[in-house]
């Protein structure tokens, strides 16, 4: 699929689409009769179908993760830095598989899709879904695909809480299982983080409890104010000074001024909330922080990490990040410590690094030396 | 290879599990798994020595020796190794106490501070001993608790630690036998083969 490579990027790629017919049920107790997922291939499969790995994306994420569909694109994939030739995830080695979960609003089933049922979008009707459906629906790509092992399942954030599911749902179809900026659960203050954006986004007068597509309107205010505080949680406090301090983009501080003051960090929280706005389905926001909210990856397994991770088969690399307060070092070591209770093969490093929880995805030196080691030992392994 | 870990390596039953603390650049690791099928977990903290361990296809943790091991559980591992890290740890003792609570046996290696040359350093020029062993000036040293044989042996002793086996490392192979017989004026490396 991919057709010009220019140098480390996967060049052009094109989005594909298949269709399920057969009903997935879900933890919800309900389940979905048919649905699309849509996914993007980088690199080729082997003749043993040994090289494959998936990419699980994370709240905000979609199938688009590397290269450009035209050569004008102003942005290229979510993780264009750790995919591509003599990258990390290096695309002359591994045929790479990333796909928009179900739920999700580019282009696979979700909220903003019809419901066959009714003939309108499914709104809030839409089930609830958590992580564990994703994984099983990802199973039945891998299946489509003629992918009986993954070489590795990869994801940070909500992205890595899908790959750990794996690890326990699917032990014998993933040998290497890659966990970045994740936790086992989260905690009181990220599920506040969450309720706060919900409730941004319900507030909206034209969220109109979900049904805003039947109007043809858009909570575009609930969901910029729902991403804005989302991406403060992303960030540092030092990555914020460095990249904003206290810098104007208009007005002055002067005594007697007559313009108001506007601060860099304002203008750009206001234009990514606009931009998300415009490009997000509000009821799947709603739908992927709830997932967020109810994983617990051992609470099936008495509450209890290691019995939880005994289940598991693959080895394990987890990865945390210094300044990262949203999922900090902390709860990627409750993993590691698990993983060890349970004798599970793992490596762990944290990154020094001023970012924040957004550090997965930049290109930070240590970090992309650390992944690429890794991914040469998932070679290897094959 | 450094000579103490050829000599550690005649200790390490083929396919155990082993654990090594401040494995470096997981040279001794690799080691192991290449010549002993080893199952290894090394513990580092620096970021550049991670890095060529993992690269070593190695199972490597991001961990301070001195922040505690009480996430290993007790007795996960057949042996846990500690090279020319003894002396570089806050607490030598509690470090020696955790190793045999996480793996049954131990092996130890510690440059010998009681070397005749380190004595005759101090003794005849009054300041710290620096050589090409021991590169490091006082102030900058990470060896922050240097011991002699015999201090070792005699921690050992009140910590009811049995050492099963002990080979010594002295200036050059013909010193070998010097360095057996009298390792604390003669070794340049100790290594020691613990349990409880």
């Amino acid at each position: 699929m991919t057709t010009t490579a220019t140098a480390g990027s996967v060049g052009l790629v094109t989005a594909q689409t298949l269709h399920f017919d057969e009903p997935l049920a879900l933890a919800c107790g309900r389940s979905l009769d048919s649905y699309d997922i849509v996914y993007e291939t980088y690199g080729e499969l082997n003749a043993d179908r040994s090289n494959a790995v998936l990419i699980c994306h994370a709240l905000s994420g979609h199938h688009h993760a590397a290269g450009r569909y035209r050569t004008d694109d102003r942005k290229p994939g979510w993780w264009e830095e750790c995919i591509g030739p003599g990258k990390p995830i290096d695309t002359r080695r591994f045929f790479v598989v990333s796909l928009n979960n179900i739920g999700g609003c580019h282009g696979s089933t979700g909220p903003a899709s019809i419901n066959p049922g009714t003939g309108q979008p499914w709104g809030p009707d839409f089930p609830d879904l958590r992580v564990r459906d994703w994984v099983h629906s990802q199973a039945r790509l891998a299946d489509r695909l003629g992918i009986d092992c993954w070489a590795a399942v990869i994801g940070g954030s909500l992205g890595g809480m899908q790959a750990m599911r794996w690890a326990l749902l699917y032990p014998d179809r993933l040998r290497h299982c890659v966990v970045i900026a994740a936790a086992l659960r989260l905690s009181a203050q990220n599920l506040a983080f969450n309720e706060i954006a919900r409730h941004a986004i319900e507030a909206d007068p034209d969220f109109d409890n979900g049904h805003y597509l039947r109007n043809g309107k858009v909570p575009v205010r609930g969901l910029s104010l729902a991403r804005m505080i989302g991406h403060i949680t992303y960030l540092s406090d030092d990555a914020m000074a460095d990249k904003f301090g206290r810098e104007l983009r208009s007005g002055s501080l002067e005594q007697g001024a007559t313009e108001a003051a506007e601060f860099q960090v304002q203008s750009y929280l206001r234009y990514q909330g606009s931009q998300f706005s415009e490009s997000f389905d509000a009821n799947t926001y709603i739908l992927m922080t709830r997932a967020l909210d109810y994983f617990d990856l051992a609470r099936e397994y008495g509450d209890d990490p290691v019995a939880a991770l005994e289940n598991s088969r693959c080895r394990f690399l987890v990865v945390s990040f210094s300044t990262d307060w949203r999922f900090s070092p902390a709860r990627s070591r409750e993993i590691v410590d698990a993983l060890i209770a349970a004798r599970r093969d793992v490596t762990y490093v944290n990154i020094d690094a001023s970012e924040g929880h957004d550090a997965f995805l930049m290109p930070i030196p240590r970090y992309l030396d650390v992944f690429s080691a890794y991914m040469q030992r998932v070679e290897a392994d094959r | 290879m450094r000579q103490d870990l050829a000599h550690i390596l005649r200790w390490i039953r083929p396919g155990a599990r082993v654990l090594d603390l401040g494995c470096g650049n997981g040279e001794f690791l690799e080691l192991l798994r290449d010549r002993r099928q080893v199952s290894g977990t090394g513990i580092e903290i620096d970021s550049d020595n991670i890095t060529a361990a993992v690269a070593r296809g190695l199972s490597i943790l991001q961990q301070d020796l001195d922040a505690g091991l009480d996430n290993f559980p007790d007795q996960s591992f057949d042996t846990v190794v500690m090279a020319h890290a003894l002396q570089a740890v806050h607490y030598p003792d509690r470090v020696l106490d955790e190793m045999l609570r996480i793996g049954r046996e131990g092996i130890v290696t510690f440059p010998n501070f009681g070397h005749w040359q380190c004595r005759l350093h101090l003794a005849s020029r009054g300041r710290m001993p620096v050589s090409r062993f021991m590169p490091y000036t006082w102030y900058d040293t990470p060896n922050i608790h240097f011991c002699t044989v015999r201090d070792f042996e005699t921690l050992c002793a009140q910590k009811g630690i049995r050492i099963l086996a002990r080979d010594m490392v002295g200036n050059s192979a013909s010193h070998a036998l010097l360095a057996n017989s009298w390792p604390n004026l003669f070794a340049l490396t100790a290594i020691y083969h613990i349990t409880r």
